[in-house]
């Protein structure tokens, strides 16, 4: 890891002298305060490169935000729900009926967005609903609303309590943090069945004999196919998630720079990703939704922002990314996939799967998004706002994430 | 509560009996008549809504059919609940009259009611559960 960090640096040194414009974070912080800094969204920036070109682009631009909103499993909170009078060791902890990880210390816990409630059917009733989980437990809280907390515990000399049950509201808690492991999957499959018979995913529901296709990014508004070698994202680096602003913390779970790259260096299958966290008592309802996947599972909707600082023109050029020249691979959900075979059945591009249908073979399917490209706009907007009006700085990153340049642009 | 819409045809020869008063006293349902041309010795034809313990509509409905009234279920109407729509497209896969579909300028998903037959595929495809089933009462009275 280390390794190709320094790499990276070395690279991004030598090229460094190439470049024309070479601006520093906080030249471009200086301007945020003065509210001079000009920022626009990733989508406005495509027009923008197109007409000016990478050199002027950089010149003018000094931000570019994105957005994601979108279902995100691997996301959760970590919550203190304070000491009671006696005192408890919790063992078991559930949060309306949903468990949540007991085995921090004795009032912390960390409830994860795919538990489904203790009562659910699951699949018994095929195919299940999923109507209720720790997804909706945290909505629930950023909404408001009260919640019901019930623990268990074997009981010690100094938390003697073995057993508690009461309601909390967000604002109660001395302590809840959104900690999401993997968010903001930079690219991801292209979901269909071949099979006979229709089949319930994460991808949704694929009906059989490729009748749908799924895809599930925000393409060009997309934040890591905006900064595809992570050349500007690093641990530090201050986000809008949820409504509310967070941090990159580290590369996500499965976070796979190697994987095959076009020549603009985008990702042709699901690579890079991100961990985040944040302040749960600043988020929005808005923007942390649960969700309901039938036959699969519960799960939370995150809405997620990276600010691009533009210190050169090799970041203007990379942020000036279009859903034409985007690519991701389809996948057969039915067979292939449950055997661990990732084999692309066709290569599409984001432009191509936007237009509503794409032909495999000699097969017309029809295309529907699982990412809401309206939330993932509105939050580039939102961002774009916060930054423009000086509410909200960009921060340096500490370490970059890992990456590996395999090809370099021509 | 449970609650059903339903088209009720009565053969010429029972239009003379009080079978829907019997619904009320017999099964404890609540009945809402929205239409209604039923003449003695003629068929009959009933547009009700009734509500009451799922159980008891069951039995009420046997009881119906036991005298020989023909009983059919009203199309049901789709709704979109615009509150919590995070207008995502899930449903817009499965929607077979593209009442459902993405705007290609804006990228909204735009639900269009009169192009809905009421087929209920994207109900639980919404990962947010905002698409709705409510009775056609318009519908009905048409």
């Amino acid at each position: 890891m280390e390794k190709n960090v320094n790499a990276l640096k070395n690279d991004r040194d030598i090229q460094m002298s190439h470049y024309q414009i070479s601006k520093s974070l906080e030249e471009i912080n200086e301007k945020i305060r003065s509210g001079k800094a000009v920022v626009v969204t990733a989508e406005e920036m495509i027009g923008i490169v197109r007409k000016q070109g990478e050199i002027r682009a950089a010149q003018e631009v000094d931000v570019v935000t994105t957005g994601t909103f979108s279902p995100m499993c691997s996301s959760g909170a970590f919550i203190n729900f304070g000491h009671s009078v006696p005192g408890i060791k919790a063992s078991q902890v559930w949060v309306n009926g949903v468990p949540a990880y007991a085995g921090l210390a004795a009032v912390d816990i960390y409830i994860g967005a795919t538990e489904p409630r203790v009562d659910d059917p699951l699949n018994l009733k095929y195919p299940g609903e999923f109507l209720y989980g720790g997804g909706h437990v945290i909505q629930d809280l950023v909404a408001g609303k009260t919640v019901h907390l019930r623990a268990e515990a074997y009981g010690t000399h100094c938390y003697p309590r073995k057993a508690l049950d009461k309601r909390v509201s967000l604002s109660d808690l001395p302590f809840a943090q959104l900690c999401n492991p993997r968010n903001a999957y930079q690219n991801y499959n292209c979901a269909v069945n071949v099979t006979d018979k229709t089949i319930y995913t994460y991808m949704g529901t694929l009906r059989p004999r490729m009748g749908n296709a799924n895809y599930c990014t925000s393409g060009q508004l997309s934040p890591l196919f905006n900064d595809p070698y992570y050349q500007t994202i690093g641990v530090g680096t201050r986000i809008f998630l949820g409504g509310g602003t967070g941090y990159v913390v580290a590369a996500g779970t499965q976070h796979n720079p190697g994987v095959p790259r076009t020549e603009r260096g985008l990702p042709k299958r699901p690579g890079g990703t991100l961990m985040v966290m944040g302040d749960l008592k600043h988020m929005s309802p808005r923007w942390l939704v649960g969700v309901s996947l039938l036959g699969y599972g519960c799960s939370l909707a995150v809405g997620l922002g990276v600010p691009i600082p533009i210190l050169n023109e090799e970041i203007a050029f990379r942020t000036g990314v279009s859903d034409e020249e985007i690519v991701t691979q389809v996948v057969d959900y039915g067979k292939d996939y449950p055997r661990g075979q990732g084999r692309s059945l066709k290569e599409v591009t984001y432009a191509q799967l936007k237009t509503g249908m794409i032909r495999i073979g000699d097969k017309e399917v029809k295309t529907a998004p699982l990412s809401s490209y309206v939330r993932a706009r509105e939050i580039a907007q939102i961002l774009r706002d916060w930054i423009s009006s000086g509410k909200f700085l960009l921060a340096q990153p500490q370490e970059l994430l890992p990456s590996e340049r395999i090809e370099t642009r021509d | 509560m449970y609650k059903r819409m339903l088209v009720l045809r009565f053969p010429p020869e029972i239009t003379d009996q009080p079978l829907v008063c019997s619904l009320s006293r017999e099964y404890d349902l609540c009945f809402n008549i929205l239409k209604a041309t039923i003449f003695p010795g003629q068929e009959g034809l009933m547009v009700l809504e009734i509500s009451g313990y799922k159980k008891q509509v069951q039995e009420g409905l046997r009881y119906l059919r036991s005298k020989g009234v023909a009983v059919k279920s009203i199309a049901q109407e789709i709704r979109r609940n615009n509150d919590i729509c995070i207008q995502c497209g899930a449903c817009t896969a499965m929607c077979p009259t593209k009442a459902l579909y993405i705007d290609d300028e804006s990228r909204e998903v735009r639900f269009v009611p009169s192009e809905c037959k009421g087929c209920e595929l994207c109900v639980a495809v919404c990962p947010v559960r905002a698409m709705e089933i409510r009775f056609a009462k318009d519908k009905v009275l048409v």
